[in-house]
């Protein structure tokens, strides 16, 4: 993206720095192969998922900027600006907490094919006429219970059955699912506590319920990653399994929680899905699995595993939903929405295997090639 | 150390209670397969019983309330005759596992087949393939392409659905005396055949009228899709006159998008015909006005014909001698006036 030559080559190039400021950088840029030499923050590997949070939140802008030339009948009003913008983090509320959930997973090393399915079980089974008698608190607690409960069994059949991640959460997908339209005889739900129901219709401050549920999610999952040792195992465990399990970590038992914590992610979104709906049914939170892993890609997560941000997931899915935002009110259609997604996806992908900084060789090195 | 198992036995103690707990809690109250959908079996004409006939039935596995009821109902209808064996086979989750399905049918030789298929157009060589043995099969709501393909087809009115929402959309309008309406629509899963009929209904009425659609978005039949696409709607039009929205499942979640936003300045129009919206038509306290009906109930009336035709028998207050081949059903229009008629259809 940018013109920087490439990073090893920098120090004689580059500008006097803050003293202060190279003092930090210091500590990072220690772990770079020797003759480095010291490198600002910015120019170093630090700033990797900074730069990239950077332009997804340029994407964001530009986003906005389209939605205000094609629409700027709407836009004029800024009550309405506001208020579109509280209903794109409500769109995103739901995806974005089963998002960190997925993030941690998938830093991890594994992936959850399974979570929508375990948000519609834990939906569902929260709502049945049994767990509503139990009242607000009932539902909650079943709701949580349950996500964890289905993400213990999904870690378990990984971390000790030894299946690969991607057949067993597949297998539970299929399986909740299964149990959910069993359990709600397939029908609809209906909600009837007006606590529950409350959630996605009361504001604190002029803020929904459900963007501070978000925001306290985001928040927990930012500091689990960044400030405690469960963080710096996360990464570990994802990037190399076998040198985590030789430093002394036990590399199951941390498995098993991450997938743990993506079942207690969705057992939250369940909550929150079921107040917006006011009912929940076997069929609902369809495909959020891919919703959540295509934002955790373009957030800038590598799919395989020991790196990635809580940040640049959440950002993911706020431009998903700022896309749908965008394409309803414009009138346009669902599938030309889809495309549009699917490219963004391929897009973000592709930068990231070229990797910030080194496009300009990417370009130099194909022509060679093809000439 | 024993520090260590007491904590284990209070982590296990603790998860098997909540095990039991949790098994507990998936109990519902069972939903009675509502006996007034089905015809009751008495009262001559028909309803004397004839010859034994064995019904094989296949419909797709229901994940949403129009479905079920289909299958609650077929059941429910057979159940109400003493001389029909009723044999169902799930038909999995595509046309591919309904045909795979359906062959095992076929082998365990019914005298007629009942059969909604994932796909009328998929599933037509199947339709011919039973004809040509010998085994009359009646289509249920998703028609196959070939006339020879079925022996009686019952379906819905897609068509029909559009046509009387717009009507009713249309009259209200005008009795209000509206001049440039602002009319917003909330599909149903846009790639079927069926969804695209009902705004092709729809459209075509209110064109007929100098209206238009001011703002379309397809939902999936789920009311969190429901409650996710009307929410984006608001958005898009900060004033509304009237909504239709063509599924009362997923109306559930359009509703709840509604009362979230604190709007209420227009009227909706439903479809399909659940309980809640009767219900909630009936209330008059939301702004469901009325349902356009698509009713599961045909799958009652596709059992009793399926007996008909396999005793050899027309239908009674008819003169031939034989059911006919196709039958489909109109779209009523449901509103306060009228719901507690239609009650006992709700599913």
């Amino acid at each position: 993206m940018t013109d920087s030559p490439p990073t090893t080559k920098l120090p004689a190039q580059s500008p006097p720095v803050d003293p202060a400021e190279t003092e930090a950088a210091g500590h990072r840029a220690a772990a770079a192969p020797a003759g480095a030499g010291r490198l600002s923050w910015w120019h170093g590997d630090g700033g990797e998922g900074a730069k990239r949070n950077l332009a997804l939140i340029g994407v964001l802008l530009v986003l906005f900027v389209i939605g205000a030339a094609t629409r700027s009948d709407l836009y004029a009003n800024p009550d309405w600006v506001w208020a579109n913008m509280l209903s794109i983090l409500k769109l995103a509320s739901v995806v974005g907490v089963v998002t960190v959930g997925m993030t941690f997973v998938i830093i991890g090393g594994g992936i959850d094919l399974s979570v929508g399915a375990i948000v519609a079980l834990a939906g569902v089974w929260c709502t049945t006429v049994a767990t509503q008698s139990f009242g607000a608190g009932g539902m909650i607690f079943t709701a949580i219970v349950v996500g964890i409960a289905v993400g213990l069994v999904n870690g378990a059949l990984i971390a000790y059955g030894r299946l690969v991640p991607f057949i067993a959460t597949l297998a539970m997908l299929v399986a909740a699912r299964g149990l959910a339209a069993e359990i709600s005889d397939k029908q609809t739900q209906i909600s009837q506590s007006s606590v529950i129901n409350g959630i996605a219709s009361n504001d604190l401050l002029g803020i929904p319920l459900l963007v501070y549920i978000l925001a306290l999610v985001v928040a927990g999952g930012w500091v689990l990653l960044n400030r405690t040792t469960f963080g710096r195992r996360t990464v570990a465990v994802g990037g190399n399994p076998e040198a985590a399990r030789l430093a002394g970590i036990n590399v199951k038992r941390h498995t098993l929680l991450l997938y743990a914590l993506s079942g207690l992610c969705c057992g939250i979104a369940a909550i929150m899905l079921t107040a917006q709906a006011t009912s929940a049914q076997a069929a609902m939170a369809n495909l959020y699995e891919l919703d959540a892993i295509a934002a955790v890609i373009i957030g800038g997560t590598l799919l395989s595993g020991g790196r990635g941000t809580i940040i640049g997931s959440l950002l993911g899915v706020i431009i998903f939903a700022t896309i749908t935002n965008l394409f309803a009110i414009n009138g346009l259609s669902t599938e030309a929405q889809n495309m549009v997604k699917g490219g963004i996806i391929v897009a973000a992908v592709l930068i990231q295997q070229i990797q910030f900084g080194s496009l300009s060789q990417f370009f130099r090195r194909n022509r060679m090639t093809t000439s | 150390m024993t520090q260590h198992s007491r904590r284990r036995l209070l982590f296990g103690g603790a998860a098997i209670g909540t095990g039991v707990l949790l098994a507990a809690c998936t109990s519902n109250e069972q939903q009675t397969p509502t006996e007034a959908q089905t015809k009751a079996a008495d009262g001559g004409g028909n309803a004397e019983p004839g010859k034994q006939v064995t019904i094989g039935f296949s419909a797709p596995a229901a994940d949403h309330g129009w479905i079920a009821a289909i299958t609650n109902n077929a059941k429910a209808q057979a159940g109400a005759y003493s001389d029909v064996e009723f044999k169902t086979v799930e038909a999995g989750a595509d046309a591919a596992a309904q045909r795979a399905a359906l062959s095992t049918l076929i082998s365990q030789k019914p005298d007629v087949i009942v059969l909604l298929p994932h796909d009328g157009k998929e599933l037509n060589s199947f339709g011919l393939e039973a004809m040509q043995a010998g085994i009359p099969v009646v289509n249920l709501d998703r028609a196959f392409p070939d006339a020879k393909a079925y022996r009686l087809q019952i379906k819905g009115d897609n068509y029909g659905m559009g046509v009387a929402a717009a009507t009713f959309i249309v009259e209200q309008l005008k009795a209000k005396g509206v001049s440039n309406p602002v009319i917003a629509e909330i599909a149903g899963i846009d790639s079927l055949e069926l969804t695209q009929e009902r705004t092709q209904g729809f459209n075509d009425t209110l064109a007929q009228h100098g209206f238009k659609v001011a703002n379309r978005r397809a939902a999936e039949f789920t009311v969190d899709s429901g409650q996710r696409e009307a929410s984006q709607l608001l958005q898009a039009l900060p004033k509304i006159d009237a909504i239709w929205n063509h599924d009362d499942d997923q109306g559930i979640g359009v509703l709840a998008a509604f009362s979230q936003a604190n709007r209420s300045e227009f009227f909706m129009v439903g479809g399909a015909g659940s309980k809640k919206a009767m219900e909630d038509i009936q209330a008059d306290n939301t702004v469901l006005k009325a349902t356009v009906t698509y009713s599961p109930s045909m799958a009652s009336s596709a059992i009793s014909l399926a007996r008909l035709i396999g005793q050899d028998r027309g239908m009674s207050d008819l003169v031939e001698l034989q059911v006919p081949k196709e039958i489909v059903l109109a779209s009523e229009t449901i509103t306060k006036e009228n719901a507690s008629n239609y009650l006992k259809l709700g599913f």
